[in-house]
């Protein structure tokens, strides 16, 4: 068992030049310890040895950065209360996909049970929760039934944690393509705020502190969890359950309040969960931020279950375990607080000057590694890049509409653009009543009781834009992104990635990562947002397919608490206003809309045509018009165009509008292209509106007025769609759960 | 007035209410530790919603044996006033203070979203503020709200008038509408829905706010 063979290596996905490079680091041979060790810190997971070297292009300061990558999660000053402290919201987004393929309750839920740690353990409270959700369509031929019970397994999964762990869940997307039928995405973001004097980092600093294991036990669940979510799916995947760590909310929720409490008595020098690579991963990052070493001793850390061997201890990825380093002679303090709320706390070890990462077991040494090699200098790979992958045409299929209300109704049936109120009221997105927009608006909002601002915040990602264009796709994204927090009036500060490829041994799947990061540097600098920190998972196929380059982006904003306006028309009579005018498009750049998904069954050509300086532009108008509290209602146009825009500023309150357009562009076009930089308001005071957007040199087109029930759109005296709002959101308010159900009753 | 918030392990609504009641109302409050007996002289308990001991076992299965719950129950045999929202309902039926139980949601899954309630009586210090004719619009947000009891309870509590509130459009099955229900003496309530979430105008409702004003005229001597 203990002898290293070259089929031992394999199996922990080190190649052998890797390996090499283990006895070089070590100048001896691995125990198979050691082996398992190295093998989950140089895990794609943990490392980013593929992407680390592209990830460098991201734009990561600004003056409102305190904290960018390489932390648990990114940290931004946000401003000060009325006694003149300094707060800050700390916010990263992570994957889940592979555990949620396996057992998608569990695997679901430990996602958010994992980036709620990364968050508190900086010492913020968790204010907010956003998901990302992609599948495999629940009306596939042959996938169909085992979509619906992913779905179904994933949402139950989030709702179990976030709900009872008492943050609300507020926003999110979910996205259906057949792409993601083996490989669904499951991107978890969540955001905490707390005052600038109460950050705490996962640094092991001071010879001789203690090294305090907390929460709970140690069990065999999760053992090469971070080399799984590194490598293919083959049907043998199947059989890795067990490599699914198992959540329990309440433990997390008893941590959160123990953590919190323990780092108000100043006793803490550093914190870290455990989350991937469980122990491993926490001491060693802890002992390299600080050039530090640790030696503690396994017979002190609470074990589930009997006869656990070194190398399952340390690689366990157990859920609800933090590790922390307390002051030398305040250890009692932090050990008291962790009792008074009933959790294991146990002295593992201390913290040494050697840079050693050294591990005991009864006190004989089982493995014993230099800290920052582990750490920080896992293999890089320039791995070679192509052109990205490409299984789309560029020309346009010739494509003509016979009714074009009839393909409003498509659209409005359609799982990408359908109520997804199926999915959120499980979620509770109003727990903490800070909630001041939640799910099914633009972007969500929060208040900050302490500060009087409010961060708004919004998950975007398109990933037919992607393939079409992964450069251009991504810009597209970051726009749309900005687009939805300027909308509640929010401006955006910064930003978060969860970049969702293939496999980058592949170069034109490297080529989609590449160009892709490349999009987000140039767009995320142009717009300000800087990516404060993220997760990159790679090696989404199965049995060979890749899913469609999906980078998900979640962006934060900063605004005066107040009520927001909301999407939705409120009363008839007022006036309906498109800023940003009519765009422009071409059949070719139709390939990637709803309209050639939902309508036409197609995929082809360019994603839209952005322009980044006429964006900014419009947003800065509109984040003014929020604000100026003019306008009765604001939605941007993105996913199916002008049309279904208009169709969602309808269904709150069944207020839609007569529109009369003016345009050269065939109807299918005009209607349900794309185009970016474009925003529907409704205002009671038309003349304001129109002088504020002439201030920013921002066309205001005016559509029409409001009226009760009613959806129609002309151009040129010719009508194109007229519908009763209440029938088409009927279409759209069932389709989800009439598609869900049906499944309940087999 | 003065209000104790009970914090068990897994309340996670004991700021919200804490806030409620001192914020947006603007009266005093305490936590309360699930380990301690002392009430620090509440004059009206709250227990919040959350997931008390994680809801192991059932929901408020373990809580009802916290030493806080015996000096709560003490409080409420002297006729003090004790407000179980969700998770504290679900305590105060285990603990026996109120009839009957709750189990899972009729479609099996957590349902958040505002919904209508009809006050069924006027006749209890937390109601009796409520306009009559009036529907308020408060948010559920629970798992395991469904109202069960035997017919017998059902009937019992109907002939005492001890139906606090029914939901206008049932969405958890509960019997007979109910979402909340007083003790024999009046001076329990449990209640599925969340007040405390409808005190604030930036919350989209301030419904709620009728449920504390009533506790809090009640206890107001008047001039």
């Amino acid at each position: 068992m203990s002898e290293i063979t070259p089929e031992v290596i394999a199996a922990h996905q080190l190649t052998p030049d890797e390996y090499d490079r283990i006895v070089a680091i070590l100048g001896r041979t691995p125990n198979l310890t050691e082996l398992g060790i190295f093998s989950v810190m140089w895990s794609e997971h943990c490392s980013y040895k593929s992407s680390r070297l592209h990830l460098k292009k991201l734009p990561t300061r600004s003056p409102r950065v305190v904290q960018g990558p390489g932390e648990n999660a990114g940290i931004l000053d946000i401003g000060q209360d009325a006694e003149g402290n300094d707060w800050c919201i700390a916010f990263k987004i992570e994957s889940h996909n592979h555990p949620s393929f396996i057992e998608p309750f569990q695997g679901a839920a430990t996602g958010v049970g994992g980036i709620l740690r990364d968050i508190f353990t900086m010492g913020a409270r968790p204010i907010a929760v956003m998901d990302a959700l992609r599948f495999g369509p629940l009306d596939h031929p042959t996938s169909g039934a085992r979509n619906r019970r992913i779905l179904d397994g994933v949402v139950s999964g989030i709702a179990h944690y976030g709900n009872c762990f008492g943050v609300p869940t507020v926003g999110g997307e979910t996205v259906f393509e057949p792409s993601y039928n083996g490989n669904p995405l499951v991107n978890v973001f969540a955001l905490g705020v707390f005052r600038k004097d109460q950050i705490f980092y996962g640094k092991a600093s001071g010879e001789g502190n203690p090294v305090i294991y907390v929460g709970a036990k140690t069990g065999r669940d999760g053992i090469h969890g971070a080399s799984m979510a590194s490598a293919e799916f083959t049907e043998e995947s199947k059989q890795k359950r067990p490599n699914v760590q198992m959540g329990d909310p309440f433990m997390e929720k008893l941590l959160l309040e123990a953590c919190l409490e323990a780092m108000a008595t100043g006793a803490i020098a550093g914190i870290q969960d455990m989350g991937a690579a469980g122990l491993t991963c926490s001491t060693c990052e802890m002992g390299s931020r600080a050039g530090t070493g640790i030696e503690f001793d396994l017979a002190h850390v609470p074990q589930r279950e009997k006869g656990m061997t070194p190398y399952e201890i340390m690689l366990s990825e157990s859920q609800e375990r933090m590790l922390l380093v307390a002051f030398k002679g305040r250890e009692n303090e932090v050990l008291d607080v962790f009792k008074k709320w009933g959790l294991d706390a146990n002295i593992i070890g201390q913290v040494t000057t050697d840079g050693i990462l050294r591990v005991k077991n009864h006190g004989e040494v089982v493995a014993e590694i230099p800290n920052r090699p582990l750490a920080d200098e896992a293999p890089l790979y320039d791995r070679p890049h192509t052109q990205p992958l490409r299984i789309a045409p560029l020309e346009a299929p010739a494509f003509a509409s016979a009714d074009l209300t009839a393909d409003l109704f498509t659209l409005a049936a359609s799982g990408d653009l359908c109520d997804k109120r199926w999915i959120w009221e499980q979620y509770d997105y109003m727990v903490r009543t800070n909630t001041l927009a939640g799910p099914g608006g633009d972007a969500a909002i929060v208040r900050i009781k302490e500060t009087g601002t409010s961060v708004a915040m919004a998950l975007d990602g398109n990933g037919r834009y992607t393939l079409l264009d992964p450069r251009e796709g991504v810009k597209l994204m970051v726009a749309e992104c900005c687009r939805n927090l300027s909308c509640v009036g929010a401006e955006p500060v910064g930003a978060t990635n969860n970049l969702n490829f293939g496999n980058p041994e592949r170069p034109e799947i490297m080529a989609q990562l590449v160009e892709a990061i490349e999009g987000m540097a140039e767009a995320c600098a142009f717009f300000e947002t800087p990516i404060t920190g993220g997760n990159v998972s790679l090696y989404n196929e199965t049995l060979g397919d890749p899913i469609f380059p999906s980078p998900v982006l979640g962006i934060v904003g900063l605004l005066p608490t107040g009520e927001p306006a909301g999407i939705g028309f409120r009363e008839e009579g007022h006036a309906v206003y498109l800023l940003g005018g009519l765009g422009d498009a071409d059949d070719r750049r139709m390939g990637g809309t709803q309209y050639a998904k939902q309508v036409l069954k197609d995929l082809w050509g360019l994603p839209p045509r952005l322009d980044m300086a006429f964006e900014k532009q419009v947003q800065t108008a509109v984040r003014e018009i929020a604000r100026s509290g003019i306008a009765q209602s604001i939605h941007d146009v993105s996913d199916g165009g002008l049309a279904w825009a208009l169709a969602e500023c309808a269904f709150p309150n069944g207020i839609g509008v007569v529109a009369e357009l003016d345009s050269d562009l065939r109807p299918e076009l005009l209607l349900f292209h794309e185009g970016p930089s474009r925003v529907v308001v409704s205002t009671a005071d038309p003349a304001a509106l129109e002088a504020l957007a002439a201030r920013h040199g921002v066309p205001a087109l005016r559509l029409g007025l409001t009226v009760a029930n009613r959806l129609s759109l002309a151009n040129h005296g010719a009508t194109l769609i007229d519908t009763p709002v209440d029938a088409l959101k009927e279409r759209w308010s069932t389709a989800l759960a009439s598609q869900l159900e049906a499944e309940l009753h087999v | 007035m003065r209000f104790g918030v009970v914090v068990f392990p897994g309340s996670n609504c004991d700021h919200d209410a804490w806030y409620a009641v001192t914020a947006n109302l603007g009266h005093q409050a305490d936590f309360l530790w699930h380990g301690d007996r002392n009430l620090k002289g509440a004059d009206c308990v709250i227990l919040p919603g959350g997931f008390s001991y994680g809801d192991y076992l059932r929901c408020g299965a373990i809580a009802k044996f916290s030493p806080v719950m015996e000096s709560v129950k003490r409080h409420a045999a002297e006729g003090g006033l004790v407000l179980g929202i969700c998770n504290g309902f679900q305590v105060l039926t285990e603990c026996g203070l109120l009839p009957g139980s709750l189990v899972r949601n009729r479609n099996l899954k957590f349902i958040c979203k505002p919904v209508d309630l009809i006050p069924a009586t006027r006749n209890s210090p937390f109601t009796h503020a409520i306009p009559a004719g009036a529907t308020l619009t408060i948010p559920i947000a629970h798992g395991e709200g469904c109202y069960t009891a035997t017919p017998e309870t059902l009937d019992l509590l109907e002939a005492e008038d001890r139906v606090a509130f029914r939901y206008a459009d049932n969405p958890n099955g509960s019997l007979r509408d109910i979402a909340g229900i007083l003790s024999d003496n009046r001076n329990v309530l449990g209640l599925m829905p969340h007040p405390e979430r409808a005190t604030d105008p930036l919350m989209g409702s301030v419904d709620g706010r009728l449920i504390f004003e009533s506790l809090i005229a009640n206890l107001t001597p008047a001039k």
